[in-house]
């Protein structure tokens, strides 16, 4: 599966990583990393998205590597490639924590939130196939009550992974089709619920307040309800992620993130600059449209595909 | 969607200002903040170095160190070259010539395709009178077509029945058939969300493009999309002609870089932004406007033909009449605040405006937002109607009533009194006299008067009637309209505070 995953992750990142790769290329035959190189480095990491803030740090701890040179007296090239890896690795190292192994009651709510288009609905899907395979029994809560068809494609998707999904009529209130679906997973000794809520743009006000109450309504069945308050992002989003983990995390506390969209050309290289500024973990990442294609954050696969080595 | 880039690139500027002097190396320390500012943004990176490349060789030139104001002249400068890479004049769709046109609208997963499919339809049907079809292509997402078929519905425009089993391709042309045989204008085809590293998919969109010939071929993209939008105009327009972008989520707090990159990668023009969940939430894009947003100049044109399409004549015409004699009510003063309301509440007005940025944070630090009108509203709809129409009327125990009954508090009600009073003297005044001044103190009133002097200075100084003409001395000819916008402005006063707007543009 891990294989799998760095291969997938490996050929959307193969972009980004040959660049860093051409950037590291153009050290060849030189005994000191210069100006150039580090400049050329830093650019290929604001390329993949790191931010300004964090690609800088990256860079400046390679400058401060002292580097063996080799034979012909020239600094080996992995040798900095692996030294990006290991220093984007460190910073995200800590955040690494698999989404599956903190289903602790019964049933375990998870609930799903994000901006618009981010793909909550999709992974929503992914997971609960994830937990059938566990034999587990899922539930889905479809509480966007607002996009046209958002239950029809929720349902869909019930299907395919054998799940049950409640659902309240258009323009509903989203809380109470999550308190439905906790109610009946109680009733009927459901394992997992998944609340999938509608997309939101995180400077919309009211918007988050209902995501708000969403939570406080369904943790009138439980208090440590939602157990697991998870943000799903966009791979392909630029510096707003901050903006948007932030927003997330102040109105529901999110107990964690995962990253879609992978298996494009986008690097998702905001994470690292996450990683370094929120201690948020980190649960999986999509890489493709299949059921089977969400899969568990690695710091270190993550890393080496960012620096471009195999 | 421009509010963090104008803060930054603000302070930058304010540091270029301050100083009588610019050397080389002052414009170099400015122009990397400039750089550090656009990063963040999301701006490319490619399009970040070409746009510092090129103030930089204007920036550095004699006339300008040397002239009395460099760090205006920067300013301009920087200007000018935004509006350069947002493009310079903003464009229609092309879609006038032999039905049916057809519009292709591709981009990546979730990036807003099937709902600006919807809300373009709805444009195209209310704004331009077309007869419009939608058909999904879109064979891959549960409930895709659902969803396509029930934005037609709610825009009141047909869309294409789907049969199971059908290719994109077969779909495309059956689409084509229908519309021919059903007279219809412009056909929309909605296709499936794709990564460009898909070569099966990405072929698939080249064999529709192909087999549907379209008139506009445009990109949806997300406005929060980060260094990756690069790659993604890229790809696409290699494969096909794109003619334009849909910039959606523009209504977000990302700072618009990607709208810089996209112009700039594909040669298009952004032809529209998104700018909410609705079906109308889908606006023109002007280049030169945006650019003034992202310097924090404001963008008075916009708000003055949002004030045209808002406010109906008669009414204007009327409140015009009332305001020369003097007699603005309570009545008067709830007609305004659902005119603000339907104009996008106060956040949306502030954001046209010049150098509202900080007061917008000023505002939100004193808690006046847009449920402290709504406030006003309840209390004035607790009111009787003689009440309304004298104020005077209002003693202690009715104020008390009042405030019960609008779950107000009596300060409230006092407060929103002596508003009205505040604005009944001026608009006597500016019923006669017109202008900008009067702008001014309706403005301050509106902030709730002496209640809150940190904002009514605030407003003092960004509207100052010398600000304006000093602003737009600073534009040089760059920006004809805010010279006489300004003008018009005055004379209008704020939208549905009365005045006469110019007909309607549209």
């Amino acid at each position: 599966m891990a294989l799998n995953w760095f291969k997938k992750l490996k050929s959307g990142l193969s972009k980004s990583a040959s660049k860093v790769e051409g950037a590291i290329a153009s050290l060849t035959g030189k005994k000191t990393i210069d100006k150039e190189t580090l400049d050329d480095i830093e650019d290929q990491l604001i390329l993949a998205d790191l931010g300004v803030e964090s690609a800088s740090i990256i860079t400046k701890k390679i400058k401060d590597q002292k580097f063996e040179l080799n034979k012909n007296k020239e600094i080996e090239k992995t040798q900095i490639a692996k030294t990006l890896a290991e220093e984007i690795e460190k910073i995200l190292l800590p955040r690494e924590e698999n989404l599956y192994e903190k289903v602790k009651s019964k049933p375990h709510v998870l609930l799903l939130a994000g901006v618009n288009g981010s793909g909550k609905t999709t992974t929503a899907a992914k997971i609960a196939e994830k937990f059938r395979l566990e034999k587990k029994s899922v539930v889905l809560a479809a509480s966007d009550t607002f996009r046209a068809a958002a239950v029809e494609q929720l349902k869909t998707w019930g299907k395919r992974v054998g799940a049950q999904v409640v659902s309240g009529e258009e323009g509903g209130d989203a809380a109470a089709v999550a308190f439905r679906a906790f109610e009946l997973a109680k009733k009927d000794d459901i394992d997992i619920v998944i609340i999938d809520t509608a997309g939101r743009l995180q400077n919309k006000k009211d918007l988050m307040e209902e995501l708000t109450k969403t939570c406080r309504v369904v943790s009138k069945l439980d208090q440590d309800a939602p157990h697991q308050k998870v943000v799903i992002l966009d791979g392909t989003v630029g510096q707003n992620a901050h903006s948007q983990l932030k927003s997330f995390d102040e109105s529901i506390g999110l107990t964690g993130m995962i990253i879609t969209k992978l298996d494009g050309s986008a690097k998702g290289g905001v994470v690292v600059s996450l990683a370094e500024k929120y201690k948020i973990p980190i649960h999986a990442v999509g890489v493709g449209e299949g059921l089977d294609d969400l899969q568990i954050f690695e710091a270190s696969s993550f890393s080496k595909a960012l620096a471009g080595l195999d | 969607m421009f509010e963090n880039l104008t803060d930054k690139l603000g302070n930058v500027f304010k540091g270029l200002t301050k100083r009588g002097a610019l050397s080389e190396n002052d414009v170099e320390k400015a122009l990397q903040e400039v750089r550090t500012a656009l990063l963040e943004a999301d701006v490319a990176l490619s399009v970040v170095r070409e746009f510092i490349d090129k103030v930089k060789v204007r920036a550095v030139g004699e006339e300008v160190l040397r002239s009395v104001t460099p760090g205006q002249q920067v300013i301009k400068i920087v200007n000018d070259v935004l509006i350069e890479v947002l493009g310079s004049v903003g464009s229609e769709l092309l879609i006038d010539h032999a039905p049916p046109a057809v519009i292709l609208l591709v981009g990546l997963q979730g990036s807003g395709k099937t709902t600006t499919a919807g809300k373009l339809a709805f444009h195209l049907k209310s704004k331009k009178r077309k007869k419009v079809m939608l058909a999904s292509l879109d064979i891959y997402r549960p409930a895709a077509r659902e969803q396509l078929r029930i934005l037609g519905e709610q825009a009141d425009v047909l869309v294409l029945p789907e049969i199971d089993g059908e290719s994109p391709e077969k779909i495309a042309k059956r689409a084509m058939a229908a519309s021919k045989v059903q007279a219809i204008d412009v056909l929309i085809l909605d296709t499936a969300g794709r990564t460009t590293l898909d070569t099966a998919m990405m072929s698939e969109a080249k064999e529709v493009f192909k087999l549907s010939n379209p008139s506009e071929t445009l990109l949806v993209a997300d406005a929060m999309t980060g260094q990756d939008a690069v790659q993604t105009a890229k790809a696409f327009s290699e494969l096909i002609k794109i003619s334009g972008v849909i910039l959606t989520r523009s209504d977000g707090d990302a700072r618009g870089g990607a709208a810089l990159s996209m112009r700039s990668v594909t040669g298009c023009p952004i032809k529209f932004v998104g700018v909410s969940e609705k079906l109308d939430g889908l606006e023109p894009f002007h280049p030169d406007r945006a650019a003034g947003r992202i310097l924090d100049m404001g963008d008075v044109v916009s708000l003055v033909e949002k004030a045209a399409e808002t406010i109906a004549e008669e009414d204007a015409a009327q409140m015009m009449k009332r305001m020369s004699e003097g007699s603005f009510d309570m009545n008067d003063m709830l007609k305004q605040i659902g005119q603000l309301k339907k104009m996008g509440g106060l956040g949306g007005i502030m954001s046209m405006l010049p150098g509202i940025g900080k007061l917008q944070k000023q505002m939100a630090a004193n808690n006046f937002n847009d449920k402290a009108i709504s406030k006003q509203e309840a209390i004035i709809y607790s009111m009787t109607k003689k009440e309304r129409v004298n104020v005077s009327l209002l003693n202690a125990s009715r104020r008390k009533r009042i405030a019960s009954g609008s779950g107000t508090a009596v300060s409230d009600v006092n407060r929103l009194v002596k508003q009205q009073q505040d604005m009944a003297r001026m608009m006597k005044k500016m019923g006669k006299m017109g202008g900008l001044g009067g702008l001014k103190n309706m403005m301050s009133s509106l902030g709730g008067g002496n209640s809150n002097p940190e904002l009514g200075n605030g407003q003092n100084s960004v509207m100052d009637a010398n600000k304006m003409a000093e602003l737009q001395k600073m534009m040089g000819g760059n920006m004809p309209n805010l010279g006489n916008m300004a003008n018009r402005f005055g004379g209008m006063g704020l939208p549905g505070l009365g005045g006469k707007p110019s007909k309607k543009r549209r």
